[in-house]
């Protein structure tokens, strides 16, 4: 006989999983599926009906100059912000595994950042960047107009693009430094028996060991740099969307189309596209950039 | 090809000193093993020659040169780890290469001689091999091979057996001994086991608590123990104690006496002496021999080849190893006949062995009168 604790009363399972159920279905699947129906019919902005308008809203969303500019700033913003992220964290996360002077009250300290909402940071940012008044407003004594990004939409990204590598630097220098310490000394006393030095180490064994966790960042900095609420706050408060969209994220233009120019429909696509946009992105991560990826 | 000088090497974590002043020669090609309980500092010691621990006071010479304050690459030193240290994302073939890809060894050179060694540690087959995908001896071969192909002057193992289990140990065991007959270069090798130990060494170096208790051939550490700790902690089953004291006419114990080769014990009258007998080398006899001690049999246990007997001399425990078979029951009468040429005195207070300078005396006369 096979001890196994098995519950012959199929309701009483059911009950207990019914919170559960409920907290998703109410906040996870009636959003989605509301989305998916609005993404279909054309919603008056003042509520009171609907009409069913098949695929329009997609093919008018898709025919937009507009929207695939705003692919174009997702995409650069996305790409440009986890390349930063993940670059600056590893640097931070193997200098503190070096074990370096104080390198114990760095572990925490590059950590809060995360902690930091993002409209809290962007406000920071706000205050440092500002051309006039900021702590940078210096470079504009020396040399009028160099910095202004409410007027040059390239400073502008990459304001944005600063502010969220800003903030999740910290998350992931805390997951590559649990990495990094992970990896057994033994292996790095090896290699140093075997003649490498300390570069050499940190490019044969530390970083080859890293990379399913750096993986696991890249996955999950892409997700939230494209679909994430940081991405959201950060261009709400700093540029809200400007200059001349060129910061206007697939997240932003989302809110903006739907809760200040009432198109719901509009939006409810673009979220539709949104959300197949990421599915596809992840799964050519897992399909190519995994094999790359050495599992121990 | 180099020899090792180690001289009054010391080793502190902060205050916490855990080497206390090491001084050793090994010769050159010398099977050295050095064995202890954990804790003793024996791998400390071992990581001091590789280069992976900062030596805090003394010196270590490999060959002529100082290395204390080279880099572990730069003393020649190849080390096989405890659990392998292999580079998991590397081939097997990868693995034992590295050293020489890192010291930018030709493509094609490197792959004669990695394919070489494969064949000297029986590997040839498995080059393409994970270390993840191979048991547990082949991984052990694997950290051997990545030893050897660098040709170092000095081999270093750090407890390299100990995660085998004991088939694959005795295996290993005399594969080492094999490679270093064919090799040729300094060893040492780290060790708790001291199976491992006396099968292996050549000299053979106690260690207990950072200090070197001794340092002779396994035979040497057998039979003459330089302290009660050795005694203690090489043979099994262990060596049996008796605390007692010394005085002219024999030593003293619980009111009976064992007599003592008169200079040794007059010598040290009037100290308090422990008495070591290993269990081989007591003899069974009936409990109302002349001479004997009586003792009553606690339990006896059987390995097979031999027995143990624990009996105890009122309350006193003391176990005797047999060869032959026995039908001994518990709670039997027995005599323990001690042979005076087997036994070990130790100091008392110091621990050390009674006589150590005058068997050094004695053996001078002896080469003297020869």
């Amino acid at each position: 006989m096979e001890k196994r604790a098995v519950f012959r009363a199929g309701s009483l399972a059911y009950l207990l999983i019914l919170p559960q159920l409920l907290l998703v279905f109410v906040f996870f699947y009636w959003p989605t599926g509301a989305a998916l129906y609005w993404a279909f019919t054309l919603e008056m902005p003042w509520g009171g009906g609907n009409q069913w308008v098949g695929l329009e809203n997609f093919t008018a969303v898709l025919k937009d100059g507009k929207y695939w500019s705003s692919v174009v700033a997702s995409c650069v913003f996305a790409f440009a912000a986890t390349a930063l992220a993940l670059a600056q964290a590893l640097v931070l996360a193997l200098f503190v595994d070096r074990q370096l002077r104080g390198s114990r009250g760095f572990r925490s300290f590059y950590v809060w950042p995360y902690a930091v909402a993002a409209p809290a940071v962007s406000l920071a940012f706000r205050f440092i960047f500002a051309p006039e008044t900021g702590l940078v407003a210096f470079v504009n004594q020396w040399w009028p107009g160099l910095w202004n990004p409410s007027i040059n939409g390239a400073q502008a990204m990459a304001l944005v693009v600063l502010c969220f590598a800003w903030k999740w630097i910290g998350y992931n220098f805390i997951f590559l430094l649990a990495a990094l310490q992970s990896i057994p000394r033994a292996l790095m006393e090896a290699s140093a028996m075997d003649g490498a030095g300390p570069l050499r180490r940190m490019l044969d064994i530390q970083l080859p060991l890293l990379t399913p966790t750096f993986f696991f960042l890249l996955v999950i900095n892409l997700t939230e740099s494209f679909v994430g609420p940081d991405s959201f706050g950060i261009v709400d408060i700093l540029t809200e969307g400007g200059p001349a969209n060129a910061t206007n994220l697939l997240v932003y233009k989302i809110y903006s189309d739907g809760f200040k120019g009432l198109d719901y429909s509009g939006a409810a696509a673009q979220s539709i596209i949104l959300m197949l946009l990421v599915m596809v992105l992840t799964f050519i991560q897992f399909r190519w950039v995994e094999r790359r990826v050495h599992y121990k | 090809m180099s020899s090792i000088s180690i001289r009054n090497v010391r080793k502190a974590y902060g205050k916490t000193q855990v080497l206390h002043g090491v001084d050793l020669e090994f010769a050159d090609g010398a099977f050295v093993v050095i064995l202890g309980p954990s804790g003793c500092g024996k791998s400390t010691l071992l990581r001091m020659i590789a280069g992976l621990e900062e030596i805090t006071a003394g010196e270590i010479r490999i060959g002529d040169k100082v290395v204390n304050r080279l880099e572990p690459r730069e003393r020649g030193c190849a080390m096989v780890f405890q659990n392998y240290a292999l580079y998991p994302h590397m081939s097997v073939a990868g693995n034992i290469g590295y050293a020489l890809k890192v010291a930018g060894v030709p493509k094609a050179e490197r792959e004669r001689r990695v394919a070489e060694v494969a064949r000297v540690v029986g590997l040839e087959d498995y080059l393409s091999r994970r270390p993840g995908e191979l048991s547990g001896g082949q991984r052990q071969r694997v950290a051997m091979g990545r030893a050897i192909v660098r040709e170092p002057k000095v081999f270093l193992f750090d407890e390299p057996l100990s995660n085998l289990d004991a088939k694959l140990r005795v295996q290993m065991r005399a594969e080492i001994r094999r490679l270093h007959k064919r090799l040729a270069a300094t060893s040492v090798f780290v060790t708790h086991d001291q199976v491992e130990a006396m099968t292996l060494a050549d000299t053979l170096v106690v260690m207990n608590g950072g200090r070197v208790e001794q340092v002779g051939s396994p035979a040497e550490v057998y039979h003459r123990p330089r302290t009660r700790f050795v005694g203690a902690f090489i043979g099994a089953p262990a060596m049996n104690f008796i605390d007692g004291a010394m005085t002219p006419d024999g030593f003293n114990f619980d009111g009976r006496r064992i007599a003592v080769e008169l200079p040794l014990a007059r010598a040290h009258a009037g100290r308090p002496v422990a008495l070591g007998v290993r269990p081989e080398q007591v003899e069974l006899v009936a409990a109302d021999s002349p001479g004997a001690l009586p003792a009553t049999v606690d339990f006896v246990e059987e390995l097979g080849a031999g027995r143990v007997v624990y009996a105890d001399i009122d309350g006193l425990p003391f176990a005797v190893a047999l060869s032959e078979e026995t039908d001994l029951a518990p709670g039997e009468r027995v005599g323990l006949k001690l042979l005076p040429q087997s036994l070990h005195f130790f100091d008392g207070e110091t621990g050390l062995r009674l006589g150590l300078a005058e068997s050094v005396e004695t053996s001078r006369a002896a080469v003297a009168a020869a």
